[in-house]
């Protein structure tokens, strides 16, 4: 048992570090910002230049083989960056579904563009009745010849509007809500039928409205009964999710902190104040726990077995909404009146800190996941 | 990062866990999972077949029957014992005494004290709070002077745990009025047959008796039971204070705590169903767990860090650990209330000499007692709003 890094790790982990440090200063992510597609391509090319564009593939695609702690590593550096970019939305959640659902042939056909930098992805599969429930798929995949012939809506695509190919979620055969029947689709966005409107998110980043109407998708990429491997990249993106959120919750914490010993009133930074200190205290506790709990998400998001995996990755979520949104508040309401203003940094952690919250199932959701797998001790085989 | 432990550590979580459920006896193993007081006689059995098996000093010096363990075999050592419902063993005599008095005792002290100590033929108890002097330590006033050879104590300690048990007390006594006031302390001990102490029981919210207050009325104590050197007393403290780190969160005892609300909650009904399957008392439960997991997480965290840190240089995150440790303690104490519903109300203690039968399921009859009781949990061994001034400072450095 060690938490340690390898030597290989740590050196990922100085040059995102880095590269963060470097490109992701406050006035450089408002510039990404304002830029066409909301973030920067020049420092996409840059992820793709020093290898985090492939972490996650096999090396006969172009990649370099990095498993959950890599990502970790990556995206808590991009939680306290800010980052941008939709790399969540590409390497890991389209990269992972190509990783885990698609064919030999199509993963060496995209993966390795995709290491470059040259193939964005999104994942198409929230309706607006379906909430968190990834097998609620109304989106409709009839057969037609050779081809598909995909009809429906799907809604907050993240980075959905820049990306170069939807992973599109519809339903094959069975009920709304089955478990079995939903497939996976490979869709152009260019292709007729295909319309999407993109637009900023809460954080800052970016979604988009898919509109899906007659479009025709050719048998090979197609992948049929995905679920399984849907859920397992949706759990493995939780873990990357969790990663994201400690990098924000920390740099939240040391900004509070740093706030707390330099900001003056009544004569005297005002952290001499013991209550200060004390919620301080507390939202280290706070960040210490997520930190933990991303760290088993990180080392269970492997997991083959689906049920511990679950167990453990609704933990971590859950443990990642509370934390966050305490942190989250508690750092606005430290800071004060400077902390409600778009110039300065903190509402901007916070803004990014709720939102992870509602992807893939906020706290509750997880909750009562885990409530009903009978939670994490003393019947189970995790204990 | 990995979380797997060697197969040796694994062989060493075998043996213990055998051990623990094996050699302790069941009845006391059921006293400790139902959160009933154990008499000074299960603590003194307890303690001797660990010591026995040269399991119940394993902090202590290799050559006064200390083991060389890694952070990781001690983590596992108190996991299963928790787990196991064994009772630690005697914190006073294990991780208070006994430590300082090998670090800073006399050697003539440690042959007298030690190998007593560790097979619980002395039973001590910790003088230290006095009525004036609680999370403020230093301020105490219990005062020792010394004549010729003997040193004359004069004063009250109070919260003594289990003092109507002890053989001995160590102190924390003031030599020196003069000198600032962490430096005019002195640790000492002191037989409890001494005339002029005497002991007078507190019962807490609980109905039990676990603390006393102590009087001392000239009570002359032999001035070889000085430990280490006079007014040096506050340091020996703090050294005592940081021996107990990773221990502190009693995850393993939390987990067996967990167990036992899911068995009970599968024996209780709500209407048509067990209360287990009632998604409000199990989501309360879930939620719980998850600040277990991430507790035990932390807390393998923080051995794994042991492993290169200076052997008693405490990590200041144990800290943290205890904050937690604490609300997840008193935490599993309501929902065991929860789970027991309405026969939480009938009052059984045996106090006062009235011993009633018991009324409800024989499980129900220590949940609120539990309840009131674990609220010390917080308090005690440096309250949590001391815990947090620790951790500001040490930390976060406000």
């Amino acid at each position: 048992m060690d938490f340690d890094l390898t030597d290989e790790q740590r050196l990922l982990k100085d040059s995102v570090d880095r590269l963060i440090g470097d490109q992701y200063q406050f006035e450089q992510r408002k510039k990404y910002m304002a830029e066409p597609d909301g973030w920067s391509r020049a420092v996409w090319q840059q992820y793709a230049e020093i290898g985090l564009l492939g972490l996650p593939f096999a090396e006969a695609h172009g990649g370099f083989g990095g498993g959950a702690v890599e990502t970790m590593i990556v995206l808590e550096a991009f939680g306290r960056g800010l980052v941008l970019e939709p790399y969540f939305a590409t390497v890991i959640l389209g990269g992972g579904l190509l990783r885990r659902a698609a064919t030999p042939a199509q993963q060496q056909a995209l993966l390795p563009q995709l290491a470059q930098g040259k193939l964005k992805l999104a994942f198409a599969h929230v309706e607006r009745q379906s909430r968190y429930d990834l097998a609620d798929v109304a989106t409709t995949a009839r057969q037609d010849g050779a081809n598909w012939v995909l009809d429906g809506a799907k809604s907050v695509v993240l980075h959905g509007d820049c990306a170069d190919r939807l992973l599109v979620t519809a339903r094959v055969s069975g009920d709304r809500r089955d478990r079995r029947g939903v497939g996976l689709f490979l869709v152009d966005p260019a292709a007729a039928g295909v319309s999407r409107r993109g637009y900023p998110t809460q954080d800052g980043l970016r979604a988009a409205e898919v509109t899906l109407s007659g479009v025709r998708v050719a048998q090979d990429d197609v992948m049929q009964d995905a679920l399984p491997a849907i859920e397992h990249v949706v759990d493995e993106a939780i873990a990357a999710l969790c990663a994201e959120a400690v990098g924000t919750m920390q740099a939240m914490h040391e900004t509070t902190l740093e706030y707390l010993k330099t900001r003056q009133q009544f004569g005297r930074p005002i952290g001499q104040f013991q209550v200060l200190q004390h919620r301080s205290v507390d939202m280290l506790v706070a960040l210490e726990q997520a930190r933990s709990m991303a760290m088993f998400a990180a080392v269970m998001a492997g997991e083959e077995n689906a049920a511990e995996r679950r167990r453990a990755i609704a933990a971590a979520k859950v443990q990642i909404g509370r934390s966050g949104r305490h942190i989250g508040q508690e750092a606005i309401q430290l800071h004060g009146g400077i902390g409600m203003t778009m110039e300065y940094k903190v509402g901007h952690y916070f803004k990014r800190m709720t939102m992870i919250d509602k992807l893939f199932g906020d706290a509750d959701v997880h909750l009562e996941t885990l409530a009903q797998l009978g939670g994490l001790f003393g019947n189970t085989k995790a204990a | 990062m990995d979380l797997a432990f060697t197969d040796e550590e694994l062989a060493f979580r075998e043996e213990a866990r055998r051990f623990f459920r094996t050699e302790i006896p069941q009845s006391i193993r059921d006293k400790v999972a139902e959160g009933e007081g154990l008499t000074r006689d299960d603590m003194i059995t307890s303690q001797r077949i660990l010591n026995a098996r040269g399991w119940a000093t394993p902090n202590w010096p290799v050559a006064w029957g200390g083991q060389d363990w890694s952070p990781v075999q001690v983590y596992m050592y108190q996991d299963e014992m928790q787990q196991a419902n064994a009772p630690s063993p005697i914190g006073f005599n294990v991780t208070m005494v006994g430590p300082v008095i090998a670090q800073f005792g006399s050697d003539e002290q440690k042959q007298r004290f030690l190998p007593k100590t560790a097979n619980a033929d002395i039973f001590w108890c910790q003088g230290f709070s006095e009525p004036g002097s609680g999370s403020d330590l230093a301020s105490l006033r219990t005062r020792a002077e010394r004549k010729g050879d003997k040193y004359v104590i004069n004063g009250q300690k109070i919260w003594t745990t289990l003092a109507q048990y002890a053989d001995w007390i160590f102190c924390l006594v003031r030599t020196d009025t003069a000198a600032k006031k962490q430096e005019g302390i002195s640790f000492i001990l002191a037989d409890m047959k001494t005339p002029g102490i005497t002991v007078r029981p507190i019962v807490t919210i609980d109905g039990g008796r676990e603390v006393n207050e102590v009087f001392f009325d000239n009570v002359e104590v032999p001035a070889e039971n000085l430990v280490g050197q006079e007014n040096k007393g506050w340091d020996y403290a703090k050294f005592l204070l940081g021996n107990e780190r990773t221990g502190i969160a009693r995850v393993g005892a939390s987990k067996a705590k967990v167990a036992r609300i899911k068995e009970l909650a599968s024996m209780e009904r709500v209407g048509d169903r067990p209360l287990i399957d009632d998604p409000r008392f199990r989501e309360k439960l879930a939620a719980v767990e998850v600040e277990l997991k991430a507790l035990e997480m932390t807390q393998l965290r923080v051995v794994a860090d042991e492993r290169r840190r200076e052997k008693g240089k405490p990590n200041p995150a144990s800290s943290i650990l205890k904050l937690k440790g604490s609300e997840i303690q008193q935490h599993l104490t309501e929902l065991l209330m929860d789970v027991v519903g309405p026969y939480v109300l009938p009052y059984q203690r045996d106090f006062d000499g009235r011993n009633e039968e018991v009324v409800g399921p024989d499980y129900a009859t220590e949940a609120a007692p539990m309840y009131f009781n674990y609220r010390k949990v917080s308090i005690y061994g440096g309250s949590n709003e001391i815990q947090r001034n620790i951790v500001a400072k040490a930390i976060l450095g406000l």
